[in-house]
């Protein structure tokens, strides 16, 4: 077991499995958001729940824990490759035969963990730790996206999330050795279909509210 | 027809090359591409000048020898087809050709173009074989084998080893290779007797090597000469995850 965590087909299995973890809080996450269109005691009474529940509250450290995992393994795989080739070609063609996402997944990747530790520092610390006074979770969410610029950079980060899932999403079938060519088509296109429900999703919530101000 | 040619030259192993400058004339459109390589040194022998050194063997697309990096893409840019097997007519003339060495640390050069590939060599010793005692000639179909597995089976076995999906991956990954090698056993029952071993040692081995990891991006599939499909991957990544937890 021990080797096989170590070996290179092992540590990919592990990115696999966290990526596979990190989408289905993704779903999860949006689900909630959305229920900001049906007004803010919908939306309160959610985020209510999810402060709450104890099942959700043991949830969050394994969250914490499949980010870190995923984000230490991504860094560490992307270091390895680039040590396998020291002198690199003088012309080399790679949109010939691979897609820009699939190239540059260390470079969305990266961009998405900035955005994750702003967007912590925006609602997380703000409500466990520095306190809201008497705004409710609803008033936080729509004064933030008052600042064009603040909507801006989300909608930016959505993007990058769902070009970082156009390829993830199929590549974490491969990886696990689920992407038999029966199935090749279809998780190709439901993982373009996901990334475009995920971007398209959180930067409509974003760009709402930053319109109805 | 009429090139210039950029080509990657290094004393030895140890030396430090660099890309110098040649020119080719009156190049028939049906010459193959290692046949502009050999009028070219012909010419350098003319004026006393060391040759270009680069691999070729059977020129007949099938034993894997011959490599190079032709204008950005494992040989060349023509698909489905080996060095040896790219002719003159697949460049436009007057073109600027760039021809550099397969590029990977577990690739090193020995000179110029050629490429020391005997990492393979050693990932296939490290599992890549069935044993069974020869004996007297079996009959032919004393184990039945379904028509759609002996067709996968002999789709991995067109690998030739030629290293062009390391060559193109950007992570230097040589899992194309190594689950061409085993798929091609994968799929048959004599192949299946040493099928834990197989996936757990060669592995290993490519890992030894120094090879990078595998990120999807399918850029060997694209580039192979053989046209051998990522689903092998799938399928060895499958392979390896059954080897490590499914008890023996
Ligand atoms: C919600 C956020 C994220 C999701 C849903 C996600 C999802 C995924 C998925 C599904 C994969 C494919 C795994 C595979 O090929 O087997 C992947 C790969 C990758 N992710 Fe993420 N990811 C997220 C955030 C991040 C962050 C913050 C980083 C920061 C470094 C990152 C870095 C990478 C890298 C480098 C890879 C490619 C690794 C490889 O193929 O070896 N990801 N991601
Ligand atoms: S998989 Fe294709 S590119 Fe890789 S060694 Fe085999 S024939 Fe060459």
């Amino acid at each position: 077991m021990n080797k096989f965590l170590t070996s290179s087909i092992g540590r990919k299995i592990v990115m696999s499995l966290t990526g596979f973890f990190l989408i289905i809080f993704l779903i999860v996450h949006l689900s909630i958001n959305l229920s900001l269109f049906w007004g803010p005691n919908a939306f309160n009474e959610a985020s209510e729940f999810m402060a709450t529940n104890g099942v959700i509250q043991v949830m969050q450290y394994i969250l914490a824990a499949g980010f870190i995992l995923h984000i230490i393994q991504g860094i560490s795989l992307e270091l390895k490759n680039r040590s396998a080739r020291s002198i690199k070609y003088v012309v080399n063609k790679p949109s010939e035969n691979s897609t820009f996402a699939s190239r540059n997944m260390i470079y969305t990747g990266i961009l998405v963990l900035l955005f994750l530790i702003l967007h912590l520092w925006d609602f997380f610390v703000q409500l466990k730790f520095v306190g809201i006074g008497n705004l409710t979770d609803y008033e936080l969410v729509t004064n933030r996206f008052s600042s064009p610029l603040f909507t801006a950079i989300y909608v930016i980060a959505f993007v990058l999330l769902g070009i970082h899932l156009s390829h993830g999403f199929q590549s974490a079938f491969q990886s696990t050795g689920a992407n038999y060519n029966k199935y090749k088509k279809c998780l190709k296109y439901t993982g373009i279909a996901f990334s475009i429900l995920i971007a398209v999703g959180f930067s409509a919530i974003a760009l709402y509210f930053s319109f109805i101000n | 027809m009429d090139f210039t040619l950029k080509i990657w030259r290094q004393e030895d192993a140890n030396a430090q090359g660099s890309m110098k400058e040649y020119k080719v004339t009156d190049i028939s459109a049906e010459t193959s591409f290692l046949e502009m390589l050999d009028v070219l040194n012909q010419n350098l022998i003319e004026k006393g000048e060391d040759v270009i050194s680069f691999d070729n063997d059977c020129r007949e697309g099938v034993c894997g020898t011959c490599s190079l990096y032709i204008n950005g893409e494992a040989h060349g840019p023509k698909k489905l087809v080996t060095t040896c097997q790219l002719y003159m007519r697949s460049f436009k003339d007057g073109q600027t050709i760039y021809v550099e060495p397969f590029r990977a640390n577990s690739f090193p050069v020995v000179k110029d173009l050629v490429v020391d590939r005997s990492a393979f060599e050693r990932i296939q010793q490290a599992g890549g074989y069935v044993s069974f005692n020869a004996g007297g000639a079996p009959d032919a179909n004393a184990i039945p084998i379904a028509k759609e597995d002996a067709a996968d089976a002999f789709d991995a076995a067109e690998c030739i080893g030629c290293g062009a999906c390391v060559a193109t991956c950007k992570n230097s990954s040589a899992m194309l290779f190594v689950s061409a090698k085993v798929s091609q056993f994968a799929y048959l029952p004599q192949g299946r007797v040493e099928a834990t071993e197989r996936v757990l040692n060669m592995v290993n081995q490519m890992d030894n090597e120094g090879f990078g990891n595998c990120t999807n991006t399918g850029a060997c599939e694209v580039e192979c000469p053989k046209g051998i499909s990522l689903e092998n991957i799938a399928r060895l990544n499958r392979e390896f995850l059954k080897a490590n937890v499914v008890p023996k």
